[in-house]
């Protein structure tokens, strides 16, 4: 049964807008590839950030105009950086000792499916049958804050939040806010469960509910996405 | 006799990588820090049933991932378009797109190649142990995913974590920046990446670099990789710092 939406869904900036207030001054923070990489466009002011990236850089900047690339200087996204003062090099297994040594303050990830309980799906998609792991299992074990930015629904319009991962997993009880085009939700609990906290303009909690394959509870305090 | 272990030619470098060897490829996707000219004389060589190991199985040449618009990328498609390649072992083995296949991945999809798909940071610290002369190490990277399937696991402090063994191959292809003649190599930029653990975790580590330098004019202060772990180097000549 499909219900239409009660209102049009966020597009990917506002998704990233509203992870980018989760940021903190002076967070040590790596974004993944897709949405999460947007969420640097909007950085709150004041808050200053340290870019942590897999190729072996911290302080990374801006992307470098296609002309001026340097070989020697990518994100892990393979695109060229520019060269910004106070950036540091290393090798990859130092690379993934800062990430699982606790070191990185907050990781933002796409994902293919996330659990009730925050297990995260997000490398390999069954119907390819081959999938590129890269650093996202270091990641989403090893940050101390891992928050999930993406579309609520896949293509086919089933939900990405679900009461138990159908694809292969990435990590375990790792995800600790996850940030839809519809909806925010926390993981919390001893238990973990999800907590509806903020809606996209038009929507409430039933109409978040009907696009969602998971139990989830609702917050007292249900607000609409808050961008400033 | 001075130590020199300068090599004149890359088709010199390889010649005795046979059939059956593992081997490293480094850099992390892009064209800096990968072997290329190394990799065509491998090519060249034509050594067959290769293991290969490292973080991708090529992925710039369908995506064009770390190297300059307007120039043709050069990956492991070489080795595997060349049928000498049985089995990968990386983290990053496809490309990004569904759409834009690499070789590598049109080979496995023929059941021509095995894969084993291991976590980046678990892969290069497999790769730092065996350097270090540790045999294996507990990492909770992996955990509760099919990637740990078959594997030991054990609780620390609370935290599942999986038994990971060293990596180790019988060549490292690497690329670096500047070496002098003893093998002390420094890198450029984020193309230090994979090339600093494999160094180590070879039998014959062999590198490409843009110079070779008299011992001396590289800073001992700036060394990335030690001569010690180094066996052969090999000058880009012309080509330099270029991608290609």
């Amino acid at each position: 049964m499909t219900i239409p939406d009660p209102a049009s869904r966020l597009d990917r900036e506002v998704i990233a807008m509203r992870v980018a207030r989760e940021f903190r001054d002076g967070d040590v923070v790596n974004l993944g590839i897709g949405i999460p990489t947007l969420c640097s466009d909007f950085v709150p002011p004041g808050v200053q950030l340290l870019y942590h990236s897999e190729s072996g850089v911290l302080n990374c900047g801006p992307l470098a105009d296609e002309a001026d690339g340097d070989i020697d200087l990518i994100n892990a996204g393979g695109q060229f950086l520019q060269a910004v003062p106070g950036m540091s090099f290393f090798d990859s297994a130092e690379a993934f000792a800062m990430i699982r040594g606790g070191h990185i303050d907050l990781t933002v990830l796409g994902a293919l499916q996330v659990s009730a309980r925050g297990d995260l799906a997000n490398w390999f998609l069954p119907s390819r049958g081959v999938g590129n792991v890269g650093g996202a299992m270091d990641l989403a074990v090893g940050a101390k804050r891992v928050i999930v930015a993406m579309e609520h629904s896949d293509r086919e319009g089933d939900s990405k939040i679900v009461s138990e991962c159908t694809f292969p997993l990435t990590a375990m009880r790792c995800v600790s806010l996850i940030v839809t085009d519809v909806a925010v939700f926390e993981v919390t609990g001893r238990n973990r469960g999800l907590w509806l906290i903020e809606v996209a303009p038009g929507w409430d909690a039933d109409a978040v509910g009907s696009v969602t394959a998971a139990d989830f509870a609702v917050s007292d305090e249900l607000k609409e996405i808050e961008l400033l | 006799m001075p130590i020199d272990k300068t090599v004149p030619t890359f088709e010199e470098a390889v010649a005795d990588i046979p059939d059956g060897a593992t081997v490293f490829i480094g850099g992390f996707g892009g064209a800096g820090g990968m072997p290329h000219r190394l990799m065509l004389a491998l090519r060249d060589l034509g050594s067959k049933s290769l293991t290969i190991a490292g973080n991708t199985a090529g992925i710039a040449v369908p995506t064009g991932f770390g190297w300059p618009a307007g120039e043709e990328p050069i990956d492991h498609a070489i080795l595997v378009e060349n049928g000498q390649i049985a089995k990968v072992i990386a983290s990053f083995p496809v490309s990004g797109s569904v759409s834009r296949k690499n070789a590598f991945e049109l080979a496995f999809e023929r059941g021509e190649i095995e894969l084993e798909v291991v976590p980046q940071g678990t892969l290069v610290e497999r790769m730092r142990a065996a350097g270090a002369g540790i045999p294996a190490f507990y990492t909770p990277t992996g955990a509760g995913t099919d990637l740990a399937a078959g594997k030991e696991t054990r609780e620390f402090d609370g935290i599942e974590c999986v038994l990971e063994t060293a990596l180790r191959a019988d060549f490292a292809l690497i690329r670096g920046a500047v070496a002098d003649r003893l093998g002390n190599i420094t890198y450029s930029g984020t193309s230090r990446s994979f090339n600093v653990a494999m160094a180590a975790a070879a039998e014959i580590t062999i590198s490409e670099v843009d110079e070779i330098v008299e011992p001396g004019e590289i800073d001992p202060e700036r060394v990335d990789t030690p001569a010690i772990y180094v066996d052969r180097v090999v000058a880009r000549g012309a080509q330099g710092k270029g991608s290609r």
